[in-house]
């Protein structure tokens, strides 16, 4: 069964095609990877899903409803959790306060402004999910760029989303770090049967944790299916493998 | 009232626009550059018309026209060189917080050079005559305006796209950050486009002189019309500020041409209400990019909960100690500073934990100072009844305006903020018969049982105390963390499940709320009310009391607005010069101590 069904999705920048005509699916469970070059449309592509950005043209369902136009803090509620290439914390709070802050949203509990911003159990599991329990009362503005990468995952996590888009989720992180953080990803994903659709730069990354991956290039998918189908498909080689390679 | 009329009325106010947008543009070209909205963009305006009359007692005035405007320029210039330059990386508030103060030492500057009272201006030689249209007298010169608007929009229009400049300042209004990876060199370029901007604010002011007399309140009406131009037209476009410049003066000239002056702020407010919901950034306008540099993210400084009471409870106890030992005088300014302290305290909310940046803030304390006065005045209900009902007509005024506010980010919410002060300004100063105009109100007394100091002393601090422990509560209650959690990435928060703007409403509604119980507050003090109180001097001194105590600070607002109360007290009434004093002392703030005098005590995490 899928959790989230993309068909013609579209969008352009004043005469840039960002996005053409791009339909897929993510099914439930499943850790599908979207990647491509520079320019690809892969952010693009993501604020569509995510509501940041309304589609020319095109139909979302999540599972069996229509999401198309519904703002982020909606999806939210309907269990869409996201992640942001540049890692958006909330900057002048502790890690367990950006968790129970998130927490709290998902449940509607933040309108009273006259109760205390209670500690909750959630919070403290989330946290030692991502393994931040032990710097919970740090502030975000001090972390390491990794490990805010974590909180970042925990404030998604918080409203118990059954799918997870995370846009370059690694980004700006040591390949350690990177193994790192997408190992828990997966080990999360598996454990709540939460989806989660990525994208990403480093292959090893790709190839590695991703269920199934899906190729964008200008805009358009040129290719899908399990990771080593696409690692041979020679359009993909092409387009994307070979740039890599002529970097190399 | 006949269409010759109005045909009158519309050539008049062609001719408006015409100096309108010559400071729009100016406005929207430094903005596009520079990324600084300049307050005293209004004030250099200002500075044009009265440097054309003073130099066209010398020179005459054909040379003192282009003389007057290249005067701003340099003075623009020196502006840039000397401030500007030193801030362009500094937060956005601190940005315009310098060029407001810039205008009230400006301001003060005029008031020296010139004195208090209005300059008439010279009639243009070779354009005093009139040209009978449709069987009505309209002035040449009004005429010569009219052509003048379009031919600069041409002129600058074919210095942007054609000349080498031109096209280095379109690419840095497109991307400030490539253009200098291109080897554009940024600093010349920003001294150049302010020196531009200012001299055609400058020339803007020249030429209006023969149509109305120099005075020192042009400043603030210029640069909250220009702000709603740049609003309408969308900031940073130069045809769009020429089109929201026509379309608002025509509006207005279409109104008192219909016979309904009074109607000309209100048919403001409604294009610019209409423009923002269905094209929220302008006709011309394109979305703003987020600002790279929002400031003030820290956490406010949080001492451990029971510190804060017990600090709170001496601090309480200390001041309901007072009357005893204290006299008339004294409990007069206590309880100027408590007011206040609300006052700065419910700016504080929305500027430190919202992110939201009013310069109008007094908008709210003055709609509940008036509110209060006509309520009792009118005898529609006891002294009581109106200090519970004024400031909800206060909080009304905040919950109309800021639906609009939190709609926009950023400077573009400053300006409105600023915009809908002006308004409210305007409607106490010219509805006469229900606010006295520009004598304001007096008689406004409290009832027999409040109506000694001391009596009067408690019921404020009870009143204050207990409104400001409502924020210092709300700050660290769930609905303050969303509040923060908006301003620290509104992105984030939106896609974990806040409603951004509605939390920024809510708090833009009870800020403004409690701004009105302080102007209550205040009004019965006082005995009287005057335009002033919702003057942007006040929202002025509000911004000044927060910026003293430190932004980030959760006590802050209380002691800044303590000694500003106290310092304006001491040495106002021997300062002639005191806005310039107060400009100089938000200057220094920003350039030396941006963190406020609370950052001295604050303890490092």
């Amino acid at each position: 069964m899928n959790i989230l069904a993309v068909r013609n999705l579209s969008k352009a920048f004043g005469g840039v095609q960002a996005v053409r005509d791009v339909s897929f699916s993510v099914a439930a469970g499943e850790l599908l990877a979207m990647i491509g070059p520079n320019g690809a449309g892969k952010t693009t592509c993501f604020n569509l899903v995510g509501g940041q950005l309304p589609p020319d043209a095109g139909e979302l369902f999540l599972e069996e409803r229509n999401i198309l136009g519904r703002p982020p803090r909606e999806l939210c509620r309907l269990g869409v959790g996201r992640t942001f290439q540049v890692a958006a914390a909330f900057i002048s709070m502790t890690v367990r306060e950006n968790v129970q802050v998130a927490v709290l949203a998902g449940e509607q509990r933040l309108n009273s402004a006259f109760s205390t911003f209670e500690r909750n159990d959630k919070t403290e599991q989330i946290l030692l999910q991502v393994g931040m329990d032990a710097q919970a009362d740090r502030l975000c503005a001090e972390l390491a760029y990794g490990d805010l990468k974590r909180v970042e995952l925990a404030i998604a996590l918080a409203s118990r989303p059954r799918l997870l888009l995370m846009d370059e989720p690694t980004a700006g992180m040591a390949p350690a770090e990177r193994h790192g953080l997408m190992a828990l990803v997966k080990e999360i994903a598996k454990e709540k049967g939460i989806s989660v659709l990525f994208t990403e730069h480093d292959m090893d990354v790709v190839f590695q944790y991703a269920d199934r991956v899906m190729v964008l290039s200008e805009g358009e998918i040129i290719a899908q299916g399990n990771p080593a189908d696409v690692r041979a498909d020679p359009r993909v080689r092409r387009v994307y493998l070979g740039e890599e390679a002529a970097h190399a | 009232m006949s269409w010759e009329s109005i045909l009158i009325q519309l050539l008049n106010g062609l001719a408006g626009a015409s100096s309108l947008f010559l400071v729009a543009a100016g406005l929207s070209l430094i903005f596009g550059v520079t990324r600084i909205v300049n307050f005293a963009h209004g004030s250099l305006y200002m500075l044009g018309m009265y440097l054309a009359v003073w130099l066209s007692g010398r020179v005459g005035f054909w040379v003192a026209v282009p003389l007057a405007a290249v005067s701003v320029g340099l003075v623009g210039f020196f502006i840039e060189f000397f401030l500007l330059k030193k801030i362009y990386k500094a937060p956005e508030l601190l940005q315009l917080l310098a060029t407001f103060a810039l205008a009230l030492v400006i301001k003060d500057a005029a008031l020296w050079a010139w004195g208090p009272e209005d300059m008439l201006g010279p009639r243009a030689p070779g354009f005093s005559g009139a040209v009978n249209i449709a069987g009505s007298a309209v002035p040449q010169y009004d005429l010569l305006l009219i052509l003048l608007g379009p031919l600069v929009l041409v002129f600058l229009q074919l210095v942007l796209s054609k000349t080498r400049w031109g096209i280095l300042v379109r690419a840095a209004s497109e991307d400030r950050e490539m253009a200098g990876a291109l080897g554009v060199n940024q600093r010349w370029l920003f001294t150049g486009v302010f020196v531009l901007g200012a001299l055609l604010a400058g020339l803007g002011g020249a030429l209006q002189i023969p149509r109305e007399p120099a005075s020192l309140n042009v400043d603030l009406r210029v640069i909250s019309d220009a702000f709603v131009v740049v609003v309408v037209g969308g900031l940073g476009s130069i045809p769009g500020a020429f089109l929201a410049a026509l379309l608002i003066a025509e509006a207005k000239a279409f109104c008192t041409g219909l016979g309904y002056s009074e109607a000309t702020l209100v048919i403001e407010f409604v294009i610019m209400a209409a423009v923002l919901v269905w094209r929220p950034w302008g006709l011309l306008g394109r979305a703003q990019a987020p600002a790279k540099n929002p400031g003030f993210a820290q956490a406010p400084a949080e001492f451990p909960a029971r510190k804060v009471f017990i600090a709170g409870a001496v601090l309480l106890a200390v001041l309901a100690l007072l009357p005893v030992a204290a006299g008339g005088y004294t409990l007069v300014l206590l309880t100027d500073m408590l007011v206040f302290a609300l006052f700065a305290t419910s700016l504080h909310f929305i500027m430190g934990p919202g992110g939201l940046y009013s310069f109008g803030h007094a908008a709210y304390f003055g709609i509940g100072a008036y509110a209060a006065g006509i309520l009792v005045l009118n005898k529609i209900t006891t002294m009581e009844f109106a200090l519970a009902l004024a400031p909800l007509a206060a909080g009304l005024g905040a919950l109309l305006f800021g639906w609009f506010c939190v709609r926009l980010s950023g400077v573009y919410s400053a300006m409105l903020t600023l915009a809908f002060a002006q308004i409210a300004w305007s409607a106490a100063f010219q509805w006469n018969a229900l606010t006295g105009g520009s004598n304001g109100m007096v008689g406004i007394w409290p009832a027999p049982w409040l109506a000694s100091k001391t009596a009067y002393y408690y019921l404020t601090l009870i009143l204050c105390a207990a409104a400001i422990s409502f924020f210092w509560r709300a700050i660290h209650s769930p609905f303050g963390y969303a509040l923060r959690a908006g301003r620290d990435s509104p992105q984030r928060a939106d896609a974990s499940g806040i409603d951004v703007r509605a939390v920024q409403w809510a708090a833009f509604t009870i800020a403004g709320l409690a701004a009105g119980v302080a102007g209550s507050l205040y009004a019965f003090s006082k005995g009287s009310i005057s335009p002033e109180s919702l003057g942007i001097q006040r929202s002025v001194d509000g911004l000044v009391m927060v910026m003293l105590g430190g932004i980030q600070t959760l006590t802050g607002p209380l002691w800044g607005a303590a000694l500003f109360t106290w310092l304006q007290d001491a040495t106002a009434r021997n300062l002639d010069y005191w806005r310039a004093v107060t400009g100089m002392v938000i200057l220094a703030l920003v350039l030396l101590l941006p963190n406020g005098i609370g950052s001295f005590f604050q303890k490092k995490k």
